[in-house]
């Protein structure tokens, strides 16, 4: 479904991806770790057209479409979803109303009638549930006064009604206790299916206890230097991340 | 602009491409004979108005006062403004819809002014069926229909215009016209005391709570001329009544004045609100046309525990020029401001209000909610007094700013005058700049930039908007979106 081709892109002139080739199949988990400052987050901004990057070379096609000319939001009703490391507040705005322009605006783009209110409403209860989400918190201003947890649950929410055929999660697991951690992961694994697939970016080994990926892979210095099957994740964090680092300085 | 020939109107398909350009929504021309005097102000003028009026002695004496009287005042210059010369000389005073001066019912209506209502989404029709709201459209200057006057009647409320108003309920309106905003007050108060030519007047008895909402829609349509309305509630002991004005104007390339005057009598124990949505023509992206609107307003809580509300939603004009004010004279009284100023591509404001606190233990509230794009700039100006009296008062001013833009601005301009030690003031203010990362947020959930600006927009001025009446708040809400227009990116 995803199709990363020698991705490069910079911030304010500055380069932070230098050549990414990454290839996603609809059904696989991909797990993307690697040290502070390795381009991880930014992998995540580019793919779903954050402004303040530019793509200096490569391609990326989604589903045959070239991504990079997409819009963001396009991208969003295209399938591609982000869940946020740092979710913004946005005062005043209910959940509910946020959502339903979210989702009325996907239906938009493929012709759909906006749901009727009911509908939206009883929508909104089931995916609710998935994790554990309370009526209140769902009536609250996007992500005003939340929790880190409740922030990271109403993100996989979000994922929940807008059914994306391509998650990414970015830090999903940075700031939650264990409980809350155990909740949004397995909000996540109840919402795979064959058809779609996880990229999870994450320091630990500690979220893919949860959400068991298929494919690991080390980002260093914006490019992807090693790709394995999950006893990668377990080594690197028995070993930290200095032997690979050594390895791609050494290769120089 | 020099004379009548103003009055010529374009045609219907310009009128069609100038309603679905999407710029400014309401800048159609209504096609209807007009009767507009000549341009220019002199004693002639406003003996003329007061004639064509009907009007007893006492009113042409008023006007002739306060015309005599703005001779000898300079427009004020002190707000935070850039208003161009205005040649009050080359404006029309008087412009008059012919048509029969009282229709009866809805079929005496002039068919083409209805369908300029009908565009305006106010058709009169569907508000008296399903609505419930009694309507007093102001067209140009006279009084086009009042509705549900019948109905009101019962409850001995009047709502009529105050052309009517002078002719049925003289002693009324003898009794409280300038009370409150006296034609010395300022230059443009002045102004329309000596030239007012309609407006609305409302009546609410002793004990009676106003079982609806009561509306003004207020248009500009005749080129060149300046609209001077009057509106004059007076709400007696015990009364309640939820007013709302509605404002809207066609697009024109010259600069049309709009100087009103509100004045608001509560008496003991009564209660008013006052909402305002208003959304004249503002000029188009480069600042050409638009409405200058110079406008007084003000309450007086004149008996103790009354309560005075003004919430506003100004989107529009070229230059506005207002701060409606409550004084609050009666102990125990309350005054509340709630109010959304937005600014976009070359606009002016400079709005706020006055509280002054004379009652003791008097109490007000103030929210200002700005929102500046483009190279508009916008001012808060709010006036806090506590006299010496008025012991035991409080005040809370909350006075917010949000910018679109790098090339906008916002100002503050609060005066605090607290003349005794046991009233408490506050005072917040917060400015911020709507984030690139809050809308990435909502282009990720799939919500275009027009829309989320819209979102972010409307969530910021949620206090505000959920003090307008329901009717009002669906309008205002997309109206917020739509002069925002383009404003980001």
């Amino acid at each position: 479904m995803l199709e990363i081709k020698n991705l490069h892109a910079a911030i304010d002139g500055k380069e932070i991806l230098k050549g990414i080739n990454l290839t996603v199949r609809p059904g696989e988990v991909h797990a993307i770790m690697g040290p502070n400052g390795s381009g991880k987050s930014t992998l995540s901004s580019v793919l779903t057209g954050h402004p303040a990057f530019t793509v200096t070379e490569g391609e990326v096609t989604f589903y045959g479409k070239n991504l990079l000319e997409l819009s963001a939001e396009d991208r969003s009703h295209e399938g591609l979803f982000l869940s946020f490391q740092y979710p913004v507040e946005i005062p005043g705005v209910s959940m509910v109303n946020f959502m339903r322009a979210a989702l009325n605006a996907k239906r938009k783009y493929y012709n759909q009638e906006p749901l009727s209110a009911s509908d939206f409403l009883k929508l909104m209860r089931e995916k609710r549930a998935i994790v554990q989400l309370d009526n209140k918190l769902a009536s609250r201003s996007v992500n005003e006064g939340f929790s880190g947890g409740e922030k990271k649950r109403n993100e996989i929410f979000q994922m929940a009604v807008l059914e994306p055929r391509l998650s990414i999660l970015d830090e999903t697991d940075s700031g939650l206790d264990i409980d809350a951690l155990r909740i949004v992961a397995e909000g996540v694994n109840k919402l795979k299916t064959e058809n779609n697939a996880t990229i999870v970016i994450t320091h630990y080994q500690r979220l893919l206890d949860y959400i068991k990926p298929d494919i690991v892979h080390v980002l260093y210095k914006g490019r992807i230097v090693k790709t394995a099957g999950p006893e990668l994740a377990l080594e690197l964090e028995e070993r930290g991340y200095d032997w690979i680092k050594e390895e791609v300085d050494n290769a120089k | 602009m020099s004379n009548n020939e103003n009055t010529k109107v374009v045609s219907d398909e310009q009128l069609i491409k100038d309603v679905t350009a999407g710029e400014y929504k309401y800048g159609f021309v209504t096609d209807i004979d007009t009767h507009v005097i000549p341009v220019g102000l002199n004693e002639d003028v406003v003996r003329y108005i007061s004639e064509v009026k009907g009007e007893p002695e006492w009113l042409l004496e008023f006007r002739l006062k306060a015309y005599r009287h703005w001779l000898t005042l300079e427009m004020p210059r002190w707000a935070h403004l850039d208003i161009p010369e205005i040649d009050y000389q080359a404006i029309s005073y008087y412009a008059a819809p012919k048509t029969k001066p009282a229709p009866k019912s809805m079929d005496e209506v002039d068919p083409e002014l209805r369908k300029t209502f009908d565009k305006l989404g106010i058709s009169l029709e569907e508000q008296m069926r399903l609505s419930g709201i009694a309507v007093d459209a102001v067209m140009d200057s006279v009084s086009v229909k009042t509705t549900y006057r019948d109905k009101l009647a019962e409850l001995g409320v009047i709502f009529c215009s105050i052309s009517e108003a002078v002719k049925d309920y003289p002693d009324l309106v003898k009794k409280y016209l300038g009370s409150v905003v006296s034609y010395r007050d300022n230059f443009f108060a002045a102004l329309n005391s000596a030239v007012f030519s309609d407006g609305s007047f409302v009546y609410i008895p002793k004990g009676v709570r106003c079982p609806m909402e009561l509306s003004t829609y207020f248009r500009i349509n005749a080129a060149g001329t300046g609209q001077f309305e009057r509106t004059l509630i007076v709400a007696d002991d015990d009364a309640y009544v939820s007013y709302l004005e509605g404002c809207t104007a066609p697009m024109r390339d010259e600069n049309q004045l709009h100087a009103a005057i509100v004045e608001i009598v509560v008496e003991d124990r009564a209660e008013v609100k006052y909402s305002t949505v208003q959304n004249w023509y503002p000029g188009d992206k480069d600042g050409k046309g638009g409405i200058y609107n110079f406008v007084t307003k003000r309450g007086l809580c004149r008996g103790d525990y009354s309560k005075l509300s003004w919430t506003q939603v100004e989107t529009g004009s070229a230059i506005t020029w207002k701060y409606p004010s409550c004084v609050l004279k009666g102990n125990n009284s309350v005054g509340e401001f709630y109010s959304v100023a937005v600014t976009n591509n070359r606009q002016q404001a400079d709005t706020g209000t006055k509280m002054i606190h004379i009652g003791k233990n008097s109490r007000s509230t103030i929210v200002s909610k700005g929102i500046s794009a483009g190279f508009s700039q916008n001012s808060y100006r709010g006036q806090v007094k506590i006299a010496k009296t008025a012991t035991g008062c409080r005040n809370y001013t909350q006075c917010d700013s949000l910018l679109l833009s790098d090339t906008c601005g916002a100002h503050t301009f609060p005066y605090i005058d607290v003349q005794n030690d046991s009233s408490i003031v506050e005072h917040e203010a917060t400015t911020s700049k709507i984030n690139e990362d809050q809308l990435f947020y909502c282009n990720q959930r799939g919500i275009p930039t027009e829309d989320a600006v819209g979102l972010i927009v409307n969530g910021y001025a949620k206090e505000v908007m959920n003090k307008l009446p329901m009717e009002f708040a669906v309008e205002a809400q997309k109206l917020l979106q739509v002069s925002l227009e383009n404003s980001v990116g």
